[in-house]
């Protein structure tokens, strides 16, 4: 059972509610440390819905634990503004003190009409439930930074792996960055399914923006190598820096079946000779 | 002299991993090592963290600044409690692999390192210089 609080809470806030309103609103605007990311209509409107749903979530006599199904709403509420919040630019503190600048027109209103034991623990009790209000918007504050940047990180390894077509027939894959397991599936992925729909010959793989060439990357590279062959295309491995090249060999791995090329430009002349195709430079008119 | 610690790291996930290469990379190019041979230090330690990883069940890395008066290098120790590795001459040859891997990992690592040292079981922990 909720414990009953010593003083009648609900009834003090219920009778000067627009009062203490007026005053959180005012508090809120007034912060100097306020970023200008939330508009101030959108602080009235939600400090007054805000009000309106912990005036009937107290009425219950439940003020201590928000898990309960009387603070659903609360919480609802607060998750909403805090993801939103998150998403326009705020700052976590400023998020937190939407709950934390309630406290002093709220104490104000206890500790006015009854002074003694009775308005301190009363205060001690209300601080406790809007600490814990303040950590709720925090928290779901977090999870929202971490779905947004979970997003991004999604959204960036599928960018970072774009299959290029260079010429008919021939594909170009610049390599950036670590290339992990998880890396070499989504490539391996986009070239096969590029070479498909371009009946495309040949695919240069650009290792010049791969930091460091280790025993798992360059397996990583040999099956790519292997399931393009599967597929009927031939894989060049260009960009192939010098110490890369000292280190593959120091390593001992075998690369002796894979075509490699230093760079991409000698990969794509490389390519398109093996297509028949041959340019020459225009004689300059003088 | 004895030598000065840059700095510890445990080695639990792949990101991990990350973190690792890009410290012992901006150590290695502190104390003024080659660009070939910064990579071929960041390529051992690849090597060594991921066995640590996949094969030690985690464990840590410990990067030194080693200081001689007639050299300085830079020393790597990867630390776990795992299985361990019993047969040192089986694990060092090339080709042999426990799991799906080239196998070139421990004896390739010993190769671009100057100094390699294994004590296992019980743990692992293998220790590799590079002198400047």
């Amino acid at each position: 059972m909720p414990k009953e609080t010593a003083v009648p809470l609900h009834a003090i806030i219920s009778d000067s509610r627009d009062d203490i309103l007026k005053e959180w609103i005012k508090a809120q605007l007034d912060d100097t440390s306020r970023s200008q990311a939330v508009p101030d209509a959108s602080i009235k409107a939600s400090s007054t819905e805000f009000f309106k749903l912990f005036e009937r979530a107290i009425s219950n006599g439940n003020i201590s634990d928000i898990d309960r199904s009387e603070w659903e709403e609360v919480r609802h509420m607060l998750s909403d503004l805090s993801a939103s919040r998150a998403t326009q630019g705020s700052t976590p503190s400023e998020t937190a003190r939407f709950i934390f600048s309630m406290k002093q027109p709220l104490f104000a209103r206890l500790t006015k009409d009854k002074s003694g034991p009775d308005a301190g623990a009363a205060v001690w009790e209300l601080s406790l439930l809007l600490d814990k209000l303040g950590l709720y918007t925090t928290e779901t504050f977090q999870k929202t930074r971490e779905s947004i940047i979970k997003r991004q990180q999604k959204e960036m390894m599928e960018m970072s792996t774009p299959v290029i077509k260079v010429w008919d027939g021939l594909l170009a894959v610049p390599l950036i960055g670590t290339l992990d397991s998880a890396r070499t599936q989504i490539v391996m992925e986009t070239l096969l399914q590029k070479i498909i729909d371009t009946g495309s010959k040949l695919a240069i793989l650009d290792i010049t923006g791969v930091p460091t060439v280790d025993t798992q990357t360059a397996q990583h590279l040999m099956k790519t190598v292997s399931a393009t062959r599967l597929m009927g295309a031939e894989c060049i491995i260009s960009g192939i820096r010098p110490q890369i090249a000292q280190t593959i060999v120091h390593l001992g791995i075998d690369i002796n079946d894979i075509v490699t090329k230093a760079s991409m430009a000698d990969a794509i002349k490389e390519a398109l000779a093996r297509g028949g195709w041959t340019f020459e430079k225009q004689a300059e008119n003088n | 002299m004895a030598p000065v610690l840059l700095v510890t790291q445990d080695l639990r996930t792949e990101d991990d991993l990350v973190h690792m290469r890009a410290a012992v990379k901006m150590h290695a190019s502190d104390l003024g090592f080659s660009s070939l041979n910064q990579t071929k230090i960041m390529t051992a330690a690849s090597e060594l963290g991921r066995n640590t990883i996949e094969h030690g069940l985690g464990g840590l890395v410990i990067i030194e600044h080693l200081r001689e008066p007639e050299r300085n290098g830079i020393r790597l120790t990867f630390k776990d409690e795992g299985p361990g590795i019993h047969d040192h001459a089986l694990a060092l040859s090339d080709g042999y692999t426990s799991k799906k891997g080239l196998g070139l990992g421990l004896s390739g690592s010993k190769r671009l390192m100057d100094e390699f040292d294994l004590i296992s079981p019980p743990g692992t922990v293998i220790t590799v210089v590079k002198w400047m």
